[in-house]
């Protein structure tokens, strides 16, 4: 029977299915953070229930932790104890950690890639919906609840009923200047918030093939957006280059063998899809989002559609201070934030770093770039982006969640526009009465030069 | 966990669509490091105005609500897999959410907590909407073990889906902990594999 890559990985961890009910699957890596494990631990403890495979678990502390002045204690009480429990629950269970201020530190879908320990055909799962962004390997990788978080302390397993397979392929040649960020919300802004509801998706066609491994996580970390709990795109010579010598990465022959394993992950010709979308790469352009969901995107240079009558999308525009039918270019925009899980890796600040060299950011703009992790800080700073980014004004913070959702000190004042390569732009996301446009790095970068929206079409060389 | 059989009860009707975890519960509240007490915070930046007063326009607080019944708009619980927006829901005193659409992550977490989602049709939502709208007292009663809702004194009802696992878990309080520690012999086999 012909397969597809999603049947593939999840056929190989299958434990065992109850008769009419969901299936027992297994899971490779679980990786946890400080908010949504601690009560897993206490349930699991109160129960008297061991943990059953503590090496298979990797924490990090990102969504809670200060993106300055790491070094001294955390200000805030709730947050420091939430780090301290984090720590004391790894070190009584045998998990490794990577705190505040260690060199394998930051957010927990950089991480993971950048240290080898995501690779293809494995199931990964994270009390965090956008671990989707590991899909990106070909790894059936998703988000929890921390009640299944316990369940997988626990049982190194979940039951879960098989989710319907999609496929979105996207072919043809990306214009100049139309980044994966752009491609995902494009996507995401044609099918709606909830078209991916009870799928897993698989990325395919020319556009994906051609993508770096920092693109493909970009793309698939957005899957969740469109309600699918997790994207995929098939491991190739991209990925196997991606993952070698890295960390955790298998070496040597092993890692030969791997990669023959690796190589017939691919979806077989012919499988079958429960549902299918094509789209033309040329059709894409730079993007941008004017409401209150991902979904409420359109091209940088167009309009905010002129026909909405659902109380839901007039409440978003109400709250976001738009017309219908208005035009975002000119727009001035007071704070910009390049990071988040989505679009904090080295390459994103290549991107944002090679329009900003040699110029300034306008004086009404607050500019935050947050690393996604400690490499990809020292990433920065050893390539002398650092430089060119101080040089323009931006600040550069230290690594973690930041401003997407704005749990740490990092938040937009109400009533102000941000201009975001985070992921979501849900009322408040990024602190309260605040106001969230996303966008790729480059429009964000572009965006902090100018102080305002523009058709970044028009400055590329 | 608690179990579920049947409840009858008013509502409160929350119309907007696409409700995600983040309005359910902003992610400041989210550092507390046990399950208690996330109610207080349920909806915190919908039920208070900018200015810190209380919104009286807000579902929440409109005193002619009440019940632990939440009726809302298509895709309730989208974005963030925070099961902190379960616990609140709960903490809060809700106990089924009625709309005509769930998100993935969301759906699973109240399942896990004993918060039970029935999903209808959206011409049920509809007239479901109406009917509370004309009287905010209206009582529905849900059934699990017929998988029905049916809205009291009137002609509307309607069968609704769940997995027959998960009712059984519902119906006796039994978690998927339970199971899966009960299965650890097959999946140390498998790993050995």
């Amino acid at each position: 029977m012909k397969k597809t890559l999603f049947d593939k990985v999840w056929d190989a961890h299958v434990v065992d299915s109850i008769e009419n009910g969901p299936q027992v699957l297994y899971i490779d890596k679980h990786l946890i953070h400080e908010v949504t494990s601690p009560q897993a631990f206490r349930e699991l403890e109160e129960r008297g229930i061991p943990i059953l495979r503590p090496n298979q678990i990797v924490a990090t502390a990102d969504h809670n932790t200060p993106t300055t002045n790491q070094h001294l204690p955390i200000k805030d009480a709730l947050s420091r104890n939430q780090l301290n429990e984090l720590s004391a629950n790894c070190l009584k269970n045998g998990i490794t950690l990577y705190e505040l201020g260690h060199k394998n530190n930051g957010i927990v879908h950089v991480i993971a890639p950048e240290l080898g320990i995501t690779q293809p055909g494995m199931t990964i799962v994270c009390g965090d919906s956008h671990t989707s962004t590991h899909g990106a390997f070909g790894a059936i990788a998703f988000g929890i609840g921390t009640s299944q978080v316990a369940q997988v302390f626990a049982s190194q397993c979940l039951l879960l009923a098989k989710p319907k397979s999609l496929r979105v392929a996207v072919n043809g040649t990306l214009k100049n200047g139309v980044l994966p960020k752009d491609v995902i919300l494009y996507i995401i802004a044609q099918l709606g918030t909830n078209a991916g509801t009870g799928y897993f998706c698989e990325y395919a066609g020319d556009v994906f093939k051609n993508m770096s491994m920092e693109g493909r996580m970009t793309v698939c970390n957005m899957s969740i957006e469109m309600g699918a709990r997790g994207g995929m795109i098939a491991p190739d010579d991209i990925t196997f280059e991606y993952i070698k010598d890295r960390e955790f990465a298998p070496s040597g022959a092993e890692f030969d063998e791997k990669v023959k394993d690796w190589k017939t992950l691919p979806t077989d010709t012919g499988a079958k899809f429960d549902q299918e979308f094509h789209f033309e790469a040329a059709d894409i352009e730079p993007m941008i989002t004017y409401g209150t969901n991902p979904g409420m995107g359109i091209k940088i240079t167009g309009r905010i559609p002129n026909n909405i009558t659902d109380a839901s999308t007039k409440k978003s525009l109400a709250y976001m201070g738009f017309e219908q039918g208005e035009s975002l270019i000119n727009k001035p925009i007071n704070f910009v934030f390049i990071g988040s899980c989505t679009n904090s890796r080295i390459e994103d600040f290549r991107t944002a770093a090679s329009f900003i060299k040699g110029k300034r950011k306008a004086k009404n703009v607050t500019a935050w770039l947050v690393p996604g992790s400690k490499r990809v800080e020292s990433q920065i700073i050893d390539e002398g982006l650092k430089d060119i980014f101080e040089e323009a004004g931006f600040e550069l913070r230290q690594p973690g969640c930041s401003a997407c959702l704005a749990m740490n000190d990092d938040k937009i004042p109400q009533g102000e526009y941000c201009v975001s390569t985070s992921n979501r732009n849900f009322e408040g996301r990024q602190g309260q009465g605040s106001r969230t446009i996303l966008a790729s790095p480059l429009v964000a970068a572009a965006t902090a030069i100018e102080g305002r929206i523009i058709d970044i079409t028009k400055h590329l060389n | 966990m608690k179990k579920f059989t049947t409840l009858v009860s008013s509502a409160v009707l929350l119309v907007n669509e696409n409700i995600d975890t983040d309005q359910i519960i902003p992610a400041r509240f989210l550092k507390a490091t046990d399950r208690d007490g996330f109610g207080v915070n349920l909806f915190r930046d919908w039920k208070f105005q900018k200015n810190g007063e209380i919104n009286k326009e807000f579902a929440l607080n409109n005193p002619n609500y009440s019940g632990s019944i939440l009726v809302s708009g298509n895709n309730f619980g989208c974005g963030s897999s925070r099961e902190h927006a379960a616990w609140a829901l709960s903490d809060y005193g809700f106990k089924v959410i009625v709309s005509s659409f769930f998100a993935d992550i969301f759906k699973g977490n109240a399942l896990n907590n004993g918060l039970l989602p029935v999903q209808v049709s959206e011409v049920f939502l509809k007239a479901l909407f109406q009917k509370i709208k004309d009287n905010p007292k209206t009582e529905i009663e849900i059934n699990l073990i017929d998988q029905n809702i049916y809205v009291k004194d009137t002609e509307l009802s309607e069968e609704f889906e769940i997995d027959a696992y998960k009712k059984t878990c519902l119906l006796n309080g039994y978690d998927d902990i339970d199971f899966l520690v009960a299965s650890i012999n097959k999946i140390e086999a498998f790993e050995a594999q």
